[in-house]
């Protein structure tokens, strides 16, 4: 018997836990403006991440998706695109949408039951959050397909989560961008857990980068928790995307820090020693440490930062708080570009009965 | 007699069935040790392992898949479902296969197979986690479609469902979960499906409602009670097939008739009860029925949810619009 064919899967890391640079590392990594940037940013959504679980445990937010450890991630993909590129999010990636303009208010109204939280002010062509597991991945593709179509240099990134890789969805967006060379980027954030099932429960694969082998796509592994790596392996599968070479499959590898949501209590599932590992390795104190070295950042600065972070969370936290109830036609009047007249007549209803429940 | 909550009553059945028949499995997203997002299977996998209690990796079509071939084989599973947002990728499995395996095969193969799963808004989930989608499945031919309306009924029925020959979609009340407790035997005796349970005997008005809504529905009859109104209260149970001889038989007698349910009214199953008794029972009926419906429109996030789901107020103004005629 003859090898049909080969294949190696390539991780990527050039900053470790400890913040010590790799010789490979990119000139991103001596690019201190960027890394400051994207510094803060990370120190940004950490901040807001924990200040809206504290919404939600006080009853002022509905059941919120924390993204506690994936700061690293999120801003290194958002930051690797350009401004016109599309981005297809799962639920939670709130770095990668607060680096490309979404208002933390949005957010915020949104995860408090408010529909105009998907209404973005900026990133216009953004997808809204997707709940339905693994099916942004197809919408992932068919941007990608009218930009190719159009012959335009844009790409799509959409994320999906390891547990989301299980659907048919996930194989079916991989398979048609690989199938047409489309510019899309799928970025499968792997944070060890889809709610209580780890993932050696969720496939046997050995890697998760290697379901693009399948597609006849480039897959590569990167550390997660790396914004240096993340950012530079995204840069370079949309520069080969852009060039017309087609897709690729990144796996992020992170670790969920949080409970699954704020509904959920991983502590049924998951062992404390695991999630008290997992500590060690988050991304914000490797990067901190990285930066001191440069001499670009101290104690003073970390200080300044963290109280600017917390103004810039409490003004939106107090702008979400003030957006005004919205009334019962909200539910009608988005429906349909042309409302017909019975949809009309129940919203006449339902102005009639707004506010009557539990009476 | 224990007093549980529908969860506990659902998770009582579940257990009691496995403990009684080797068959039975159970399978779906995080059942196993987290007991379900809801914990409808607490506790399960500790007491019959981990082959008859799977997680089972994240795609719903798979479930469904599965669930079918190893009916054919024998086992009776049930599946769980999350919520019914998230029912779409089994839709292909349940509709072109699970609904259809009996007839195809002449009853060579055949699925007795429970899909379980939350139904309905209430409590303040996000999207995609509140819908009512029955009338999707009473729509296609070979499904039944249970909704219990009380932690007895939900112990009752799930066992009849797990018993039941064929497919049984379980649609659960979220709402319902934890509201109440109710007394209920932990004795395995299974409550009869196709037929409707009166739950209020009245003269002036039958309503028909199932699932959450049966809660604001007796709490409506009860305010009409003071204003001198006679509510009779069925709950439809299973709403497919539909009981429709309990439901002619109680207008025969009242003469009207309120559909109650939170489901979009556009083709929902109360426009299949209408009709049948604009079929059979229209010289018996003193005005026109009314529906009392959630809206066509998307289940709205938390901040609406409330405004969707039909409150007790358009209920009783619903009966009393009927008695004005
Ligand atoms: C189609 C579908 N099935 C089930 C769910 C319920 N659910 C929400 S999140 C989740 C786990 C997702 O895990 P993963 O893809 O790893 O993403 P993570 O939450 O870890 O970011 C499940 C099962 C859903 N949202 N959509
Ligand atoms: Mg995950």
């Amino acid at each position: 018997m003859k090898t049909v064919a080969e294949f190696e899967i390539k991780y990527c890391q050039f900053l470790d836990a400890e913040g010590n640079l790799a010789a490979s590392a990119p000139p991103l990594a001596r690019d201190s403006g960027e890394l400051l940037k994207m510094y803060r940013f990370m120190t940004l959504v950490r901040a807001f991440d924990t200040k809206a679980v504290n919404l939600q445990r006080t009853g002022r937010l509905g059941t919120y998706a924390s993204c506690l450890g994936h700061e690293a991630a999120h801003v290194g993909v958002a930051a690797a695109m350009q401004t016109d590129d599309v981005l297809a999010p799962v639920y939670r990636e709130f770095g990668s949408q607060m680096w490309r303009g979404v208002k933390m208010a949005s957010i915020l109204l949104y995860w408090g039951g408010d529909e105009r939280g998907s209404d973005f002010s900026a990133a216009r062509q953004d997808f809204p959050y997707c709940v339905p597991i693994a099916s942004q991945m197809l919408h992932g593709a068919g941007v990608a397909m009218a930009m190719k179509i159009r012959g335009e240099k844009r790409c799509s990134v959409t994320y999906v989560g390891d547990g989301g890789t299980s659907e048919g969805a996930f194989y079916e967006g991989l398979n048609v961008a690989g199938a047409r060379a489309l510019p899309a980027v799928f970025v499968v954030v792997n944070n060890g857990w889809a709610i209580s099932v780890p993932i050696g429960s969720q496939t046997a694969t050995k890697t998760l980068a290697q379901k693009a082998i399948a597609a006849g796509i480039p897959g590569i592994q990167v550390d997660g928790n790396d914004v240096i790596a993340v950012r530079h392996t995204v840069g370079e599968a949309l520069e080969r995307a852009r060039r017309g070479e087609g897709p690729t499959l990144i796996e992020a590898i992170t670790y969920r820090l949080s409970d699954h949501t704020t509904a959920d209590d991983a502590s049924r599932y998951r062992d404390a020693s695991e999630v008290k590992e997992a500590w060690t390795k988050e991304p914000l104190p490797r990067l901190r440490a990285y930066l001191m070295k440069l001499r670009v950042w101290d104690e003073a600065h970390e200080v300044a930062l963290k109280a600017e972070c917390t103004r810039e969370v409490e003004a939106a936290v107090d702008e979400y708080l003030s957006a005004p109830q919205p009334s019962t036609d909200a539910m009608f009047d988005h429906l349909f570009a042309r409302p017909p007249k019975s949809l009309l007549e129940q919203r006449e209803l339902a102005r009639r009965y707004a506010g009557s429940a539990g009476h | 007699m224990a007093k549980v909550t529908m969860i506990e009553a659902i998770n009582r059945a579940h257990a009691w069935e496995m403990a009684h028949d080797p068959t039975v499995v159970v399978l779906g997203e995080d059942v196993g040790i987290n007991g379900g997002v809801f914990r409808a299977t607490v506790g399960l996998q500790e007491q019959f392992g981990k082959d008859r209690v799977q997680d089972t990796p994240l795609a719903e079509g798979m479930i469904a898949g599965l669930a079918i071939g190893m009916a054919t084989q024998g086992l009776r599973p049930i599946a769980e479902i999350q919520f019914m947002g998230f029912i779409y990728p089994a839709m292909d499995q349940i509709c072109s296969h699970m609904a259809r395996m009996r007839n195809r095969t002449r009853g060579r193969l055949t699925c007795p197979v429970v899909i379980r799963m939350p139904h309905g808004g209430g409590i303040h989930a996000p999207e995609h986690h509140s819908e009512s989608l029955e009338a999707m499945f009473a729509h296609h031919a070979g499904l039944r479609v249970v909704c219990p309306s009380s932690p007895a009924r939900a112990y009752g029925l799930l066992l009849a469902a797990i018993r039941d020959p064929d497919p049984v979609i379980f649609l659960e009340p979220a709402r319902l979960y934890r509201l109440v407790k109710q007394e209920v035997a932990d004795d395995g005796l299974a409550l009869p499906l196709d037929v409707c349970y009166r739950l209020r005997e009245g003269s002036d008005v039958t309503i028909v409602t199932w699932g959450a809504m049966v809660s604001d529905t007796l709490r409506a009859a009860e305010k009409l009670e003071g204003e001198g109104v006679s509510c009779e209260v069925l709950d439809l149970a299973t709403l497919s097939p539909i009981d429709h001889d309990t439901i002619l038989d109680s207008v025969a007698k009242t003469g009207r008739l309120v559909i109650v349910h939170e489901a979009p009214r556009n083709c929902g199953i109360g426009a299949e009860i209408a009709a049948t008794v604009a079929e059979h029972g229209l010289y018996d009926l003193h005005a026109p029925i009314k529906r009392v419906t959630g809206y066509d429109t998307i289940m709205p996030l938390s901040r609406l949810e409330n405004d969707y789901i039909p409150s007790t107020a358009r209920i009783t103004d619903a009966v009393r619009e009927t008695l004005a005629e």
